[in-house]
């Protein structure tokens, strides 16, 4: 029995700032504080708030300490933990009035979020099954298995109205319905855990912080549509989240939880991890499948859908690791747990990785139908340095930017579609004005050129020379029928593409098109880039009235492109300059400007 | 895992250990020991285990066990103090014996035990 225990965030971010450091120091302090009976270190999942790590909270107060350096460690074990006052320097501001620490809950990162399929993460040990077991872990599996047929397990799900949350939105029950429908010897339960998309990382901390909900959720699939084994395809990039998911196994097949004759049934069902090498078109279904098989990860025509024919030809429900954290969940309070939270065709909440220009970086996770407003202003924290909200980015290299005109609508599958973009798998990065949205297709485009399989025409030629054509307009020698030149190119890809990778890749590039239509031709007319990114398009130049002559921009110039004697006007030499930007970081004058 | 009740086992076990640290943050009922040099000196650290173990054992709900520094009145440690709302109950001379009765008659029962406060002991 411990009277306080500190949570320390273990998830990718916060150990990459030194997370581990902090527990060592916990402790050691605390060892040496004499306290090391009554006072717990834990390392657990992602608390969201990454922006501010390394996060860690201590309990009962539940105190969030955040940008927690290990030489403040000893600090809050002598004066909070032996004294009992909290080192209010440390702890989140929001948090902090006057003399009084109010409720996490209260703060306007967590107040709109509604946490299912994050429920664990920050809240439990996932190195622990039994923390897992004490927050009503594996009840749903001991439930569907001693109380609940097939049938009925597959249609708690499709009452629930949940839909893939990998990005297509298929309804999971139909998926599952699909999977039992086909009988064979032999089936399998896989799960996507390839995220690709650059910016996301909802799987990645699911996994780290709440290992065990995608372990009871897949041997319920496995229950429902009679498979005995599982794969988790997961990118060999993510190693915590691979060494915890190993970890949480083998915990599984200790306590009986994975084997046979789970809960005293003949139900037997086991599961083992397949890494992946970190390709994009991994995602796709069939060519995950192709990979756990041994194969190149290549797609495969639809039909037969992997419900038909999937690993090894067998029938297989593959879902994504966010929809199987819903799962648990759902079996265990009946389908109304999620059908009454969300909009009429999306049911649930929705994990966002939330980056780019935007306060409070990290991972949250909303209600259906949450506006982008309250993600971006409330919960986001709203832009840093006092910028103002150009567009948001979602769906990564598949999806499309929302322009600030759109920044109401409720986030859904289907409003997101009917307006240009998509869900994917959840990445959301927001852009201010100094994002110029040629070069950010421009970037999603470069990856899916890079990360296109090659199998079929429309994908690998295709996306290169669409890029090609943007290239062309971002060094300013675009010509105005190049952008029917695009439409016309995008449209073309995305109807003869053989997988999703191909359809969706012009997807960033059409939906700028439609909305920053006017970035675009000021690119080719004008010749301009109005965001000043396209090095191309831009120049650096001296006001001569306000240069004193200080040859300060003139040292700092790391091509000697700077000319000009002592306490005299200087000028750039633009067919020397880089247009590195050095010399307008050490202006003290404001007299160099981007034109 | 051969039955639903084995599992339940484990989760009362662990529930009892982690939740009455872990999920009162937000209670309504707070009950705060002071732990400065002299709520230590004078034994405040077997009244807050007892506290804790007490509220676990017992399976009370909605209640924060915390710490806090001096309170003033080091001539009465141990002490603690019962928040609930806008009411404060202040006990003084704790022992983990008189923190069972405070947690079977007041935090259960909803009746503050008289004699254990700082009222009583002042007349």
């Amino acid at each position: 029995m411990f009277r306080s225990h500190i949570m320390v965030c273990g998830g990718t971010g916060c150990t990459s700032s030194g997370s581990k450091k902090i527990i060592e120091a916990f402790n050691k302090e605390i060892a040496a504080a004499g306290i090391n009976e009554e006072v717990k270190v834990i390392q657990t999942g992602c608390f969201g708030l990454c922006a501010l790590g390394p996060i860690v909270v201590v309990y009962p107060e539940g105190i969030f300490y955040s940008m927690v350096e290990e030489k403040d460690v000893k600090e809050i074990v002598e004066e909070h933990l032996v004294k009992g006052r909290p080192v209010t320097r440390l702890i989140y501001d929001e948090t902090v009035q006057g003399e009084t620490i109010t409720s996490l809950n209260d703060t306007r990162f967590y107040k709109k979020q509604q946490r299912i399929a994050l429920r664990n993460c920050g809240r439990i040990d996932p190195d622990n099954i039994e923390e897992y077991i004490a927050y009503d872990g594996y009840a749903a599996l001991g439930k569907a298995l001693t109380e609940m047929t097939p049938d009925e397990v597959i249609k708690c799900v499709l009452d629930s109205g949940l839909r893939g949350r990998g990005g297509g939105g298929f309804p999971t029950g139909r998926k599952w319905a699909l999977g039992a429908m086909n009988h064979a010897d032999q089936k399998y339960v896989a799960c996507n855990a390839d995220e690709g998309d650059p910016g996301a990382f909802m799987d990645r901390s699911i996994l780290e912080g709440d290992p065990h909900a995608v372990i009871e959720a897949m041997a319920i699939a496995g229950y429902a549509i009679g498979a005995t084994k599982g794969f988790v395809y997961i990118r060999a990039e993510y190693p915590i989240a691979v060494e915890r998911l190993q970890r949480a196994i083998d915990q599984a097949r200790e306590y009986g939880l994975l084997g046979k004759n789970i809960f005293g049934t003949d139900f037997e069902f086991d599961m083992e991890i397949k890494l992946g090498a970190g390709a994009f078109v991994c995602g796709e279904e069939t060519a995950l499948i192709n990979s756990i098989e041994g194969n190149r990860g290549e797609p495969k025509p639809r039909p037969p859908f992997p419900a038909q024919k999937g690993i090894f030809g067998k029938p297989t429900v593959l879902n994504n690791v966010e929809t199987y954290a819903n799962i648990p969940q759902i079996i265990l309070n009946g389908p109304e747990f999620l059908n009454t939270i969300g909009t009429e065709k999306s049911k649930g909440t929705k994990v966002f990785a939330l980056g780019g220009k935007i306060n409070n970086t990290g991972l949250v996770e909303v209600p259906m139908g949450t506006t982008l407003r309250t993600v971006v202003e409330e919960i986001g924290g709203g832009i840093p340095n006092g910028g103002t909200f150009k567009a948001a980015q979602t769906g990564g290299p598949s999806g499309g930017c929302i322009p600030a005109s759109l920044i109401d609508t409720p986030i859904d599958y289907d409003n997101l579609v009917a307006i240009g973009s998509m869900m994917g798998s959840g990445g959301l990065i927001v852009m201010d004005e100094t994002t110029c949205m040629v070069d950010i297709a421009k970037f999603f485009l470069e990856f899916t050129v890079e990360e296109s399989c090659g199998k079929c025409t429309p994908c690998r030629v295709g996306t290169k020379r669409l890029l090609e054509l943007l290239d062309k307009i971002t060094s300013g020698n675009g010509e105005l029928e190049d952008l029917d030149k695009i439409e016309k190119l995008c449209n073309f890809i995305k109807e003869d593409s053989q997988c999703g990778l191909g359809q969706c890749a012009p997807n960033p590039v059409l939906s700028t098109l439609k909305y920053f239509r006017d970035e675009y031709v000021a690119h080719v007319v004008d010749k301009k880039c109005p965001a000043g990114v396209c090095k191309d398009l831009m120049q650096y130049k001296i006001v001569a009235d306000k240069c004193k002559g200080c040859t300060a921009c003139k040292r700092a110039c790391p091509v000697g492109a700077i000319s000009g004697n002592v306490k005299e006007p200087h000028v750039i030499d633009q067919a020397k300059c880089i247009k590195c930007g050095a010399c307008v970081a050490t202006c003290k004058f404001g007299a160099i400007i981007k034109e | 895992m051969k039955s639903l009740q084995e599992l339940q086992a484990i989760r009362d076990k662990m529930k009892a250990n982690i939740s009455t640290t872990r999920d009162n943050a937000d209670a309504k009922v707070r009950v705060v020991v002071g732990m400065a040099t002299c709520g230590i000196a004078a034994g405040a650290r077997p009244v807050l285990n007892a506290f804790n173990e007490e509220i676990a054992k017992r399976g009370v709900e909605g209640v924060m066990v915390g710490q806090t520094g001096c309170i003033g009145i080091c001539q009465y440690e141990p002490v603690a103090e019962v928040f609930e709302g806008d009411t404060k109950t202040t006990y003084v001379k704790l022992t983990p014996e008189k923190v069972e009765k405070i947690v079977v008659e007041h935090l259960i029962g909803k009746t503050p035990v008289t004699e254990f406060t700082i009222g009583a002991i002042q007349k």
